[in-house]
C-alpha cells in the first residue's frame, strides 16, 4: 500500500512543475534600436548571408534606409542585389516551390522572426551550429534540432566539432579573475575568419537589426508614449481639481 | 442658439432624453472606485469602434491579404500602428473592465430585483463580446488565429448529430480557410457591432428606468426631498461626469503603458505564434485562447470523462456553455433578503471569494498546457464555480445578514 501511495505520488510528481516539455538554454541577447552602427553591421551582415533565402517581405528597403541613416544611394549600390528599387518590398528571388524541394521547407520569412522567437533565440541558434555528419548538409544546431539550413556563416565563425554551449554560464576563477567556460566552442573542426568574440558581437549586431525589424516603430512609440503619459498625468491632475471643485458640496 | 434647441425640441424630445438620462438622472452619491468600470466600457467600447473603423480602410479580409496588410498597416500605414495596438490592447481592456463591472454586480447585488433585466442585458453584451473577440483574432490570419478559430469551431463538431454539419456550415468550408475568414469579417465589423450597440442601448435604458444600484444595496428612490428628487441622489451630469474624468485618466495612464510600452504584454494580448502566418499543415505545439477565453477553455478541457455514449468533449462543451448560461439566470439564485455584500453575511462572502479566485486560476490554467495535475485542480475549481451559483438560493437564505441602514453610508 505504502508503495502505491508513493509510486503514485512520484508518477504525479513531474505533472505538478510549472515548464513542462524540453526548454532549450539561451543566451541572452539585449537589443539595442539606437544603436545605429550596430544596426547598420546587421542590415549588411543580413543582405549578404541570410538575403539569398530569406526574405524580409513585410518590410520596405526605404524605411531600413531612413531608420538606420544610410543615404539612399548607397544603400541602392550595396544593399540591394535584386535590381529592386528602394521602395519596394524586401523579397528576394528564391521560387518557395524549388527551395522546398532543396531544404525541405522553404526558408521563412524574417520579417517578424524576432517576434516570434525572441532575441534570445536567434543569438543562441546563430551561433548554435556544428558538425553532425548524420545530417544531409553535415551541420546541426543545438538550438533548432535537425535543422534544414546549412552553417551559413562558417567561414566566418568556423565549424565547430562538438555541440557549442549556449545557454551555459561562464564561471569566473575566483584566484586569477579568469573566465572559465566562457568560449561557446571548446574544438573547433574548422577555423573561421573571426574571432569568437568578433563572431559573437557580428551576431549580437545581426541580432539586433533582425530584432528592429520585427519592431521597427519600438523607439519612436516609447519616445511618443512618454508625452503620452504626461499629457495624461496633466489630464488627471485638473479633472481632480474639477471634480473636488463640484464635490464639495456633496456631503 | 436657445431658438435652435427650441425649434429641435418641438420636434424632438432631446430637452427631455438630456434630463431623463444626464442632466436630472440622480445617481446614489455613494459610488466607490468599483462603479468607474461601466463608463470605461463605454469608453473602450468607443475607443474599439473608431481604432476599428480606420483599421478597416487598411485591411483586407482575405487570406492571401489579411497578415500582409496587417503589417501593411505596422510599418507602411501612417500612425497604423498606433491604431493597431490601441485596438488589439483595447480587446484585452475590454475584458478587462466587463470582468471589474461583472465583478462590481456580483458584490453589491445590481442584478438583484428590480434590475434583472440590466443584468441580462448586461449578459448578452458579454456574450456578444465574446463572439466579436473570437472572429476579430482570426482576422490577423497567424498561426493562433487560425488554430485557435479551427479549435473553438471544431467544438461545435461535438455536438451529437448535427454537430459536424454545424461547423461546416460555420466554417463554409472544411477547414478555417478564406471563406471563414470573410464571413468572420462581416460578422465582427457590421454585424456584431450593430447587436452590441443596440444592447448598450437597452442596458442603458433599463438602468435609468430603475435607478443605479449602489455599494449599500439601499434603494435611494425611498427617500425623498421636497422635490421629489432622492437625498441620497445627486445629478449624473456634472457630479458623476467630472468624477468619472478621474477614472478616464487612470485608465488611459495604464492602458497606455501597455499600448506604448508593452503591447504584446508578454504574449497575454498578442501571442507569439501570430506573428507567423496561418498555415493550414502546420499545428502549433500549444494552443491557447486570449487570456479573456482561458477559465472557460480551462473548464472545456476539465472535463476528461465520456458519459451516456457521448464524448467527454461534448460534456466539456456543455460545461463550458453552462458556466456561461448559468450567469443568466443569477437574479434568480439569489434569495438574500439584502443586495449589498456589506450586509450580507459570511456565507455569502465566502463563496463570493472562492468563485472569484477560482475564476482566476481557471484563467492561469487555461493559458499552459495541460497536465494531469492540472487537470486535477482544474475539475475542482470548475466543481466549485458551479457550486457558487447552485449552492446560491441555499447559503443566500440560510446566512444571518446584517440589518441594511436607512441611508447610504460613506
Amino acid at each position: 500500500m505504502k508503495k502505491l501511495i508513493i509510486g503514485l505520488f512520484i508518477s504525479v510528481l513531474p505533472a505538478l512543475t510549472l515548464a513542462a516539455g524540453a526548454a532549450v538554454h539561451l543566451d541572452s541577447m539585449e537589443p539595442d534600436h539606437s544603436n545605429k552602427a550596430s544596426l547598420q553591421r546587421g542590415a549588411a551582415l543580413f543582405t549578404n548571408y541570410c538575403m539569398g533565402c530569406h526574405s524580409m517581405e513585410y518590410a520596405r528597403y526605404k524605411r531600413v534606409s531612413d531608420d538606420l541613416g544610410i543615404p539612399a544611394d548607397l544603400y541602392e549600390e550595396n544593399l540591394i542585389f535584386t535590381g529592386a528599387k528602394i521602395g519596394e518590398l524586401m523579397k528576394n528571388s528564391m521560387s518557395k516551390d524549388m527551395a522546398a524541394d532543396w531544404f525541405g521547407a522553404p526558408p521563412p520569412d524574417l520579417t517578424l522572426e524576432s517576434r516570434l522567437r525572441g532575441e534570445d533565440w536567434i543569438y543562441s541558434y546563430l551561433r548554435g551550429f556544428y558538425k553532425d555528419d548524420s545530417r544531409p548538409l553535415g551541420v546541426n544546431n543545438v538550438v533548432f534540432e535537425n535543422v534544414g539550413m546549412p552553417h551559413v556563416m562558417a567561414g566566418l565563425q568556423g565549424l565547430c566539432a562538438v555541440k557549442p554551449k549556449i545557454g551555459a554560464d561562464p564561471s569566473v576563477d575566483p584566484l586569477s579573475g579568469d573566465i572559465r567556460n566562457g568560449e561557446v566552442c571548446p574544438e573547433w573542426e574548422t577555423e573561421g575568419s573571426m574571432s569568437p568574440q568578433e563572431f559573437n558581437s557580428a551576431m549580437y549586431d545581426l541580432t539586433n537589426f533582425m530584432s528592429y525589424m520585427g519592431d521597427p516603430v519600438k523607439l519612436e512609440r516609447e519616445r511618443l508614449g512618454m508625452f503620452a503619459l504626461i499629457f495624461v498625468a496633466i489630464f488627471f491632475i485638473f479633472a481632480y481639481l474639477l471634480n473636488r471643485e463640484y464635490w464639495k458640496d456633496v456631503h | 442658439m436657445n431658438k435652435l434647441l427650441n425649434w429641435v425640441d418641438e420636434r424632438l424630445p432631446v430637452v427631455d432624453a438630456w434630463n431623463k438620462h444626464v442632466g436630472k438622472y440622480y445617481a446614489p452619491k455613494n459610488f466607490n472606485v468599483w462603479y468607474f468600470f461601466g463608463s470605461l466600457a463605454m469608453l473602450v467600447l468607443v475607443n474599439q469602434l473608431i481604432t476599428g473603423i480606420w483599421l478597416t480602410m487598411s485591411y483586407n479580409p482575405t487570406a492571401e491579404g489579411a497578415f500582409a496588410s496587417v503589417e501593411y498597416i505596422m510599418r507602411d500605414v501612417q500612425w497604423g500602428w498606433l491604431l493597431r495596438y490601441l485596438h488589439s490592447t483595447g480587446a484585452s481592456a475590454f475584458f478587462v473592465v466587463v470582468y471589474c463591472h461583472m465583478f462590481r454586480g456580483l458584490m453589491y447585488g445590481s442584478y438583484k430585483k428590480p434590475r434583472e433585466l440590466i443584468w441580462l442585458f448586461g449578459m448578452l453584451i458579454y456574450l456578444v463580446l465574446m463572439a466579436e473577440a473570437f472572429m476579430g483574432y482570426l482576422l490577423p490570419w497567424g498561426q493562433m488565429s487560425y488554430w485557435g478559430a479551427q479549435v473553438i469551431v471544431n467544438l461545435f463538431g461535438a455536438i451529437p448529430v448535427i454537430g459536424d454539419d454545424l461547423s461546416l456550415w460555420i466554417r463554409g468550408d472544411y477547414l478555417i480557410s478564406g471563406i471563414t475568414l470573410n464571413r468572420f469579417f462581416a460578422l465582427h465589423v457590421v454585424a456584431l457591432p450593430i447587436v452590441l450597440l443596440g444592447l448598450v442601448v437597452l442596458h442603458i435604458l433599463a438602468l435609468h428606468e430603475v435607478g443605479s444600484n449602489n455599494p449599500d444595496g439601499i434603494d435611494i428612490k425611498k427617500n425623498k426631498d421636497e422635490n421629489g428628487n432622492p437625498k441620497d441622489g445627486i445629478p449624473f451630469h456634472p457630479y458623476y461626469t467630472v468624477h468619472d474624468l478621474l477614472g478616464v485618466g487612470v485608465f488611459f495612464f495604464v492602458f497606455f503603458i501597455v499600448v506604448f510600452f508593452f503591447p504584446e504584454m508578454g504574449g497575454l494580448f498578442l501571442e507569439k505564434p501570430n506573428f507567423e502566418p496561418a498555415n493550414a499543415l502546420k499545428t502549433p505545439d500549444h494552443i491557447a485562447p486570449v487570456w479573456y477565453f482561458t477559465p472557460f477553455y480551462a473548464m472545456l478541457r476539465a472535463v476528461t470523462v465520456d458519459l451516456f455514449g457521448l464524448d467527454a468533449k461534448f460534456w466539456g462543451v456543455v460545461v463550458m456553455g453552462g458556466a456561461i448560461a448559468i450567469l443568466f439566470v443569477l437574479p434568480w439564485l439569489d434569495r438574500s433578503p439584502v443586495r449589498s455584500m456589506r450586509y450580507k453575511g459570511i456565507l455569502s462572502k465566502i463563496a463570493l471569494t472562492i468563485f472569484v479566485i477560482s475564476f482566476i486560476v481557471l484563467g492561469y490554467l487555461g493559458i499552459v498546457p495541460a497536465t494531469a495535475g492540472r487537470t486535477t485542480v482544474a475539475q475542482i475549481l470548475t466543481t466549485f464555480y458551479f457550486l457558487y451559483f447552485i449552492l446560491m438560493p441555499f447559503y443566500t437564505r440560510m446566512e444571518k445578514t446584517k440589518p441594511v441602514p436607512e441611508r447610504v453610508t460613506g
